[in-house]
C-alpha cells in the first residue's frame, strides 16, 4: 500500500499546515514588519523608521524594568515549581515508608492529586480573581488568618515591595498541580524493582529522589523547565488582572508593556510589534538555553 | 526525531523566516486608502433635513455597555427610527471598543457611531493624530431637533464644545456632565453631628474629630490612585486660578511644580502623615474602595458623579451620597470653595470614514434633543450636557446634589484635559505617582518631580502629537 501513501499524508499534513501558516507564522511576520513602522493603529497610514522603535526601546526605563520582573520570574518560577512538583510527586507515589512494605504513596495520595489538580481545572481569570481576593487587605482570607494569630496584616498587592512576589506566588501555586500530576505520570513509568533495590540498600528518601528518580525523570523536567521558561516570560493575565503592574510598575512584565502600549494607555502599534519581536527572541533564546543547559545522556530501561 | 530536535528546527526555520518578513509588507496596514467618495451615503440637505441623511441609509452604533449600560441608546435609535423609518439600524454593544473596532478603522471600514468610553477605550490623540475622528462642526450649527429657534451648540452646558476639540476643532461628543468632588453620606453626618468644611485646616480638624470616633476619615482606590489626583490638582487650581490646568494640559517646562501645586501636594500630604486613611487603602481597587465607603468604614472618598449608579447595589437604603467640592486653602485662593471641576465625559464620535457620516451626526442630534436627553437622565440617573433636560424629572439623591454643587459652582467651575490630550500621563505615570504619594512612600517634592518627569516623557516623545489650548 506504499503507493498511497502520499495522498495520505498530503489529506492530513497540508489544511492543518495551511492553517498554522495562516493564523501563526504570517502574524509573527507581520509583526516584525509593523515593528518597523511607526503605525498607530487606526489608519492605513504606516511609515517605515526602520529599527528607530528598537532604539528607542533600548533608553525606555519601563521596558528594562519590565525585562527585569521577567527575568526574576524566569530565575525563580521554574525552579520553584519544579522542586515543589517532584517533592509532591515523590510524597506520592513513594512517600510512604515505614509501617508499610514496598513503594507506595503517603496515605490519601489519591485524594491529593485530585486537590493538587484543582488550579489546573480553573481558567487563569478565575485564578486571578480569586487571588485577589485572598490578598484584600482588610477582608481577605490571607489577612484574616495573620490577624487571627495576631501578626501584622501588610497590604500585599498595594506594595510595591510585596505586589511583585504575591504574583510570583500565584503563578507558582497555579502551576504546581499540572506538574505533580506530570512527574507522577513519569515516575510511574519508572521500574518498581529499582525502587525496592534501592530500598533494600537502605537508601534514604533523599538519596532516593535524587540518585535515582531525578535522572530517570529528566527529560520530564526538562519539558517541564521549557514550558515554565516560556511561561515565566509571559505572565501577562495574572499580572494584569492582579496588579496592572503597580504599584509604580513594581510588578511590570515585558507583555503587559506590550499591551498596555497597544491597547492600554496608548496606540503605538509599531512599538508595541517592536517589543513582541524582542519579546520572541527572549523566548527563543531562552528555550534554546535552557534545552542546551539540560542537555545529558538519556537513560534507557526496558 | 526526538522534541529537542524539532525545537531546534523550529527555531532555526522562524531564524531564517525573518528575512521574508519584508515581502509581507503590511497586510494588516494595508487597504482602506483607496475608499472613494462613492460610498458614502449622502441625501440632499433640506430645512428638515439640514445634515443631508440619506433617508434609506443603515446606520451602524456600538455602544460601550458599561455603567450606562445600552437600553438608552436603544431608545435613541428608535427615535432616529421614528425619523428615518426606512433606514435599518444596526446596534451593538461591547465593553472592549478598541479590540472590536481596531481592525475595521484601518479597514476603512469603521461604524457611523462609536461611544468610544471605558477600559478599553481608544486612545484619544492617537485617534485625532490619525484623521480617524470626523470633524462635528457641521452640527453644532445645524438646528436643534426639538428645541425651536435653537442651534445644538446653543443647546449644550458650558465646555462641552471645549472638552471635545482638539487644535480647535470639535471632534468628540462628551454627552454626559460629570462633577468630580468629594463624596460623603448625609446620613452619616448627621447621625454624627459632623459638619463638612469648607477650608482645609477645618477639614485636618475634622478629619481628626472622625478618627476620633473610630471611623477612617478618607479611604481611595489604592489600585487606580489617579483618583486622588483629582482633588489634589482641583485643590491647586482653586488656589492658583485656572491658569494651573492649562500649564499642565499644555506640558508646559515644570507645570507640575507651580507654586499653587506645591502647595496643594503639601496640604493633602497632611491627610497621609497623619494616617486619615484607611488602612490598607493602597491594596483596594476602585469597587473595593466605593464598597468599604459605603459600608462606612471611610468618610470620605474622591470620584466623579458616575459613583452613584456604580454602587447602587451596595449602598444602604439613607445613605444619601452627597458631592462636595475640595476645601479651600485659604483665603488667598482665586476660586471661591463652591467651584468645583464640572466637565462633560462619554465621549461618542462619528468616524472621518464612516459611510453614513451624516446618519451618525443625525443620530448625535438625536441624542442631543431634549426628548432624547431626557429620556436618558431617566433611564440612567445621569446629567446630559444637554441644558434643561432635567427640567421635571426626579433625580436620585446623589444626582441632585450634583446638579446644586454644578449650579452653586457656575462661572467658576473649572476643568483640566491632559488625562484626554495624553491618555498615558495621567493613566500610568501621575497614576503611579499618585499611588507612592498617598501611600505615604514620596513627600510632596519627590511626588511632584515624579509628575513632572512624566509630563516631561510626554513632551519629548516626538511620536505622541502635542495639542495647545488657550482657554
Amino acid at each position: 500500500m506504499r503507493h498511497g501513501k502520499y495522498p495520505l499524508i498530503i489529506t492530513f499534513l497540508l489544511p492543518p499546515l495551511a492553517l498554522y501558516v495562516l493564523f501563526v507564522i504570517s502574524p509573527y511576520l507581520q509583526a516584525f514588519q509593523i515593528s518597523t513602522t511607526s503605525w498607530l493603529g487606526y489608519s492605513a497610514q504606516a511609515d517605515p523608521v526602520g529599527l528607530a522603535n528598537f532604539r528607542t526601546m533600548l533608553h525606555d526605563d519601563r521596558v528594562w524594568n519590565a525585562i527585569g520582573n521577567n527575568a526574576i520570574l524566569l530565575a525563580v518560577v521554574p525552579v520553584l515549581t519544579i522542586s515543589l512538583g517532584l517533592f509532591f510527586a515523590t510524597m506520592l507515589s513513594m512517600g510512604g515508608r515505614g509501617d508499610r512494605a514496598g513503594v507506595t504513596g503517603v496515605r490519601g495520595s489519591a485524594f491529593y492529586r485530585l486537590v493538587y489538580f484543582f488550579p489546573q481545572v480553573l481558567p487563569v481569570v478565575i485564578i486571578a480573581l480569586l487571588w485577589r481576593e485572598i490578598y484584600h487587605p482588610n477582608n481577605g482570607l490571607l489577612n484574616g488568618l495573620l490577624r487571627a494569630v495576631g501578626l501584622p496584616a501588610p497590604t500585599w498587592l498595594g506594595d510595591p515591595r510585596t505586589a511583585f512576589w504575591c504574583v510570583l506566588a500565584v503563578m507558582v501555586w497555579s502551576n504546581v498541580g499540572f506538574y505533580v500530576v506530570l512527574f507522577g505520570a513519569a515516575m510511574s513509568a519508572i521500574p518498581r524493582d529499582i525502587y525496592e533495590a534501592v530500598l533494600l540498600d537502605g537508601a534514604s528518601r533523599w538519596v532516593t529522589l535524587r540518585r535515582i528518580t531525578i535522572p530517570l525523570l529528566w527529560d520530564t523536567v526538562q519539558v517541564a523547565w521549557i514550558y515554565l521558561a516560556i511561561a515565566a516570560l509571559d505572565g501577562f493575565i495574572l499580572v494584569q488582572l492582579m496588579t496592572n503592574g503597580g504599584p509604580n510598575f513594581s510588578s511590570d512584565v515585558i507583555g503587559l508593556r506590550m499591551y498596555e502600549t497597544a491597547f492600554g494607555s496608548e496606540s503605538k502599534f509599531g512599538y508595541a510589534s517592536a517589543i513582541g519581536v524582542v519579546m520572541f527572541f527572549l523566548t527563543l533564546t531562552v528555550a534554546v538555553l535552557a534545552l542546551r543547559a539540560a542537555r545529558r545522556e538519556r537513560i534507557e530501561h526496558s | 526525531m526526538n522534541r529537542r530536535e524539532i525545537l531546534r528546527r523550529t527555531a532555526a526555520a522562524s531564524l531564517l523566516a525573518t528575512p521574508a518578513a519584508g515581502l509581507l509588507a503590511g497586510c494588516a496596514t494595508s487597504g482602506g486608502d483607496d475608499k472613494k467618495d462613492t460610498d458614502t451615503y449622502k441625501g440632499t440637505k433640506s430645512e428638515q433635513n439640514p445634515l443631508g441623511v440619506k433617508e434609506d441609509a443603515p446606520l451602524e452604533v456600538v455602544i460601550f455597555n458599561g455603567g450606562f449600560g445600552e437600553e438608552y441608546a436603544k431608545a435613541h435609535e428608535a427615535l432616529y427610527k421614528e425619523k428615518y423609518p426606512k433606514a435599518e439600524i444596526k446596534h451593538a454593544a461591547t465593553q472592549e471598543i478598541n479590540k472590536t473596532l481596531q481592525p475595521r478603522f484601518v479597514d476603512g471600514n469603521p461604524p457611523d457611531v462609536v461611544n468610544n468610553s471605558g477600559a478599553g477605550q481608544i486612545d484619544f490623540n492617537g485617534l485625532v493624530s490619525q484623521n480617524a475622528v470626523a470633524d462635528l462642526s457641521e452640527l453644532l450649527d445645524a438646528p436643534s431637533l426639538d428645541i425651536p429657534g435653537k442651534k445644538v451648540r446653543d443647546t449644550l452646558l458650558p465646555g462641552t464644545v471645549e472638552v471635545g476639540s482638539y487644535d480647535g476643532k470639535f471632534l468628540v461628543l462628551n454627552y454626559t456632565y460629570t462633577a468630580y468632588g468629594i463624596w460623603y453620606s448625609t446620613k452619616l453626618f448627621t447621625e454624627r453631628n459632623w459638619q463638612y468644611a469648607k477650608t482645609w485646616d477645618e477639614h485636618i480638624a475634622l478629619c481628626k474629630q472622625i478618627k476620633a470616633a473610630g471611623i477612617a476619615p478618607w479611604t481611595y482606590a489604592g489600585k487606580h490612585p489617579r483618583y486622588m489626583s483629582w482633588p489634589l490638582i482641583s485643590t491647586a487650581i482653586k488656589l492658583g486660578g485656572p491658569s494651573v490646568a492649562m500649564a499642565i494640559d499644555n506640558l508646559e517646562p515644570n507645570a507640575w511644580k507651580s507654586d499653587a501645586m506645591k502647595a496643594a501636594a503639601d496640604a493633602w500630604h497632611q491627610i497621609v502623615k497623619d494616617k486619615y486613611i484607611l488602612d490598607g487603602s493602597p491594596g483596594l481597587d476602585h469597587i473595593q474602595s466605593q464598597t468599604a465607603w459605603c459600608q462606612g468604614k471611610a468618610a470620605f472618598i474622591s470620584c466623579g458623579s458616575w459613583l452613584e449608579n456604580e454602587q447602587a447595589k451596595v449602598t444602604p437604603a439613607g445613605f444619601n451620597m452627597t458631592v462636595v467640592p475640595t476645601p479651600s486653602l485659604g483665603s488667598g485662593d482665586k476660586l471661591p470653595f463652591e467651584a468645583i471641576r464640572g466637565t462633560a465625559g462619554e465621549p461618542f464620535i462619528v468616524p472621518a470614514k464612516a459611510k453614513n457620516l451624516a446618519g451618525g451626526l443625525e443620530y448625535l442630534r438625536v441624542m442631543l434633543s431634549k426628548k432624547g436627553a431626557q429620556d436618558f437622565t431617566k433611564k440612567v440617573s445621569s446629567l446630559p450636557v444637554v441644558a434643561g433636560a432635567t427640567e421635571g424629572v426626579e433625580l436620585p439623591f446623589g444626582l441632585s446634589t450634583v446638579a446644586k454643587a454644578l449650579d452653586a459652582s457656575g462661572s467658576n467651575g473649572f476643568n483640566w484635559v491632559y488625562n484626554n490630550y495624553y491618555r498615558k500621563l495621567e493613566r500610568e505615570l501621575v497614576d503611579a505617582a499618585c499611588g507612592e504619594f498617598f501611600s505615604g512612600r514620596i513627600g510632596p517634592a519627590e511626588f511632584l518631580d515624579q509628575c513632572q518627569k512624566g509630563a516631561d516623557s510626554i513632551a519629548q516623545d516626538s511620536s505622541i502629537k502635542k495639542y495647545k489650548r488657550a482657554a
